[in-house]
């Protein structure tokens, strides 16, 4: 276990969906702790809660009992602004279906977060700045050719680069990636889990949600979800 | 800023927006066009009935008429509220013209021209005279005869514009039924009085019930035909303020002259006719005409109320299927921090896009089919012989096509209005709806 500060704690997650008349406990007192620079995949069988912990872990989400602690504080108790800027600001995701913003282009997409959280006034007079960092990150992610193309003329591996680039804007102190390899071929899998891999050794913490164990192994950890509980 | 791009992108790009716009564009061009049309004929009509009778109208409803009015004029003239006082003998008989076989049932106007024409705008109906309507009352042909001027649609005679700088020679004899002081018939068994009279101008006043009724005489003819008595009568005063004086504030003082001029004519001879004598602006006066074409603008408005809330629901579901159809947008706005009122921020500015967008298209279309309507009538009467107003029915010249800052103003904002209306649920929706809904939906 790693002696690096727990950014991300999660204690006791409870969580039920209503489905039809029936009420289904994904979640049954869910345990984790995700250290600074850490690489940790999520692996489950299909329906075993993983997606719905990410999303309770990213706060997109919240748990029936339970609480996530993130650098100490506890996001239950969080008012509504603090949580959207919480989104913003501390957290990234990565989602298996990219979900990019079809009207936006790429360079546009990826400086979304950027927009979101100033005034008209405050992104004009940071915007160049917010540009330089995007414009960066395509770099690195090897879409600078792209930063004006539209999400649907680019290929799927292309989309979720672009996704991560977007998550990454606002420097995250956490990456959460619902299965990010899960629409792509192998190939182009295989790129985009080496980009996690390239982010987590400049010191990125990481928390990957897959069903495909042999992706799970190319993390630091794997916490596997069984009878709504991690182990 | 992010909501900026994306309400510009939503505008052009989605083809359901488009459809938005139109809709919002042609209930403004409705609106538009009819409530100019509508405001013009009654702005026009109302500003007629204003000319044809001056401001203020000191007079009574009884044929019997009132005396001591020369005295009450000169009051009014030394008042310093008037520019212009006329008196007036309005009276019923019959007309027939000599050698034609065409006789008509007239309302009759008595007046003297020279004062008339400052209290009223006779002078500009007038055709042969309107250089010099002090003259109306004598024929060209025979400056000394005694002269009848016509209501231009009283008889068919033509195209009488036509028929050069003078009017054709026509006689007439006027019958009417003198009344006395008491209101009875004069004369042993009520002989009627009847006088020559030959044709010396027709006055075009555009007033339906007044150019195709009325012929207007000489005062003292008037008061000879129709009353009869040792002192002179009129059955009103026509006045026209002084410009600095305010209408209501106007017709108050005249009022009250008036009041204190009967109260110190109490007990004189036939002093209990100016019991009957009111004193009204012109709106008041014309109330009865002018009270159902106001009724009809205000119904035409509240009709438009219901064409503002067909909008509201056209817009309504436009924006509940873009709603439906952005869930995925919403969720990724959401996950990426974006805020409710954020969200609702979105979608109230992309509805007020569309408003604004949509009224100003409706608004240039309107102006540019008010620009050619005149045009458009005419070539529709001309090939299919259809006319939207029956011009010898209404008493209009062109259709109005001025279109009132007021009436854009008030159109444009109803109709952005109408769009936040009919936005808000979708929008309130919108912004209620957790990321995790949308996103998770998207999922295999």
């Amino acid at each position: 276990m790693s002696q690096l500060p727990v950014t991300l704690k999660a204690e006791n997650i409870h969580k039920s969906y209503r489905m039809g008349a029936t009420r289904v406990n994904v979640l049954k007192g869910v345990d984790l702790a995700v250290h600074e620079g850490e690489f940790i995949a999520i692996v489950g069988a299909s329906g075993s809660g993983k997606s719905t912990l990410l999303h309770v872990l990213g706060a997109l989400d919240r748990p029936d009992k339970g609480i996530i602690r993130f650098n100490g504080r506890d996001l239950n108790r969080v008012g509504a602004r603090e949580l959207n800027r919480f989104r913003n600001e501390r957290v990234g995701f990565v989602f298996q279906f990219y979900h990019l913003l079809d009207e936006l282009t790429v360079l546009e997409n990826v400086v979304l977060p950027a927009m979101v959280s100033r005034s008209v006034a405050g992104w004009l007079a940071s915007r160049r700045k917010a540009r330089q960092r995007a414009e960066s990150l395509l770099d690195q992610l090897g879409l600078h050719e792209r930063a004006g193309h539209k999400p649907y003329q680019l290929s799927g591996g292309e989309r979720q680069r672009v996704a991560i680039g977007r998550a990454l804007m606002n420097q995250p102190k956490l990456l959460l990636a619902d299965e990010p390899t899960g629409n792509l071929d192998s190939t182009t899998g295989n790129g985009i889990l080496n980009v996690f891999e390239t982010l987590h050794g400049a010191g990125q913490t990481i928390v990957m949600v897959t069903h495909d164990e042999r992706i799970a192994h190319r993390a630091q950890r794997i916490v596997t979800l069984m009878d709504g509980r991690a182990r | 800023m992010y909501k900026l791009i994306l309400i510009t992108r939503y505008l052009l790009k989605r083809r359901i927006t488009h459809f938005a716009i139109a809709a919002v564009a042609l209930c403004v061009f409705i609106v538009v066009v009819v409530m100019t049309v509508m405001a013009g004929l009654v702005g026009e009509f109302k500003q007629k009935n204003h000319d044809f009778f001056g401001d203020c109208v000191v007079g009574t409803d009884s044929l019997v008429g009132f005396p001591y009015y020369e005295e009450f004029m000169a009051i009014l003239e030394q008042s310093g509220l008037t520019v212009g006082v006329s008196p007036v003998v309005r009276n019923y008989g019959l007309l027939k013209v000599v050698n034609y076989e065409a006789r008509k049932q007239v309302e009759v106007l008595g007046f003297d021209p020279a004062r008339h024409i400052h209290v009223t705008n006779f002078g500009q109906t007038l055709h042969y005279r309107a250089g010099q309507p002090e003259k109306a009352f004598r024929p060209i042909h025979d400056a000394n005869a005694l002269g009848m001027v016509w209501g231009a649609d009283l008889f068919d005679l033509g195209d009488w514009r036509l028929l050069g700088d003078r009017p054709r020679q026509l006689a007439a004899t006027l019958t009417c039924f003198p009344l006395t002081a008491r209101g009875a018939l004069a004369g042993i068994g009520g002989k009627p009085n009847a006088q020559g009279f030959h044709l010396s101008d027709l006055s075009l006043s555009g007033i339906a019930r007044v150019d195709d009724a009325l012929v207007y005489i000489p005062l003292e003819q008037a008061q000879l035909l129709c009353m009869s008595g040792v002192e002179k009568r009129v059955s009103a005063i026509y006045v026209r303020l002084a410009p600095h004086v305010g209408l209501s504030e106007g017709t108050r003082q005249v009022a009250e002259l008036w009041r204190r001029f009967a109260q110190a004519k109490a007990g004189a001879l036939n002093s209990n006719l100016l019991d009957a004598v009111h004193v009204q602006d012109w709106k008041g006066y014309r109330r009865a005409v002018i009270a159902p074409m106001e009724k009809e603008q205000t119904l035409l408005g509240l009709m438009f109320v219901l064409v503002g809330v067909t909008t509201v629901f056209i817009v309504f579901v436009v924006f509940y299927m873009i709603v439906t159809s952005k869930r995925k947008d919403i969720g990724i706005l959401k996950s990426v921090g974006a805020s409710n009122l954020s969200i609702l921020a979105l979608f109230s500015g992309f509805a007020f896009n569309v408003g604004l967008i949509g009224s100003c298209v409706g608004t240039l279309l309107g102006w540019l089919f008010l620009a050619r309507i005149n045009r458009i009538e005419q070539w529709l009467y001309e090939h299919f012989g259809w006319q939207l107003w029956d011009r010898t029915i209404y008493a209009i010249g062109e259709i109005p096509s001025r279109i009132e800052p007021e009436v854009i103003a008030t159109v444009i904002g109803s109709a952005i209005v109408a769009c936040l209306a009919g936005a808000l649920v979708p929008s309130y929706l919108a912004a209620r709806l957790r990321p995790v809904e949308t996103l998770h939906a998207m999922r295999t």
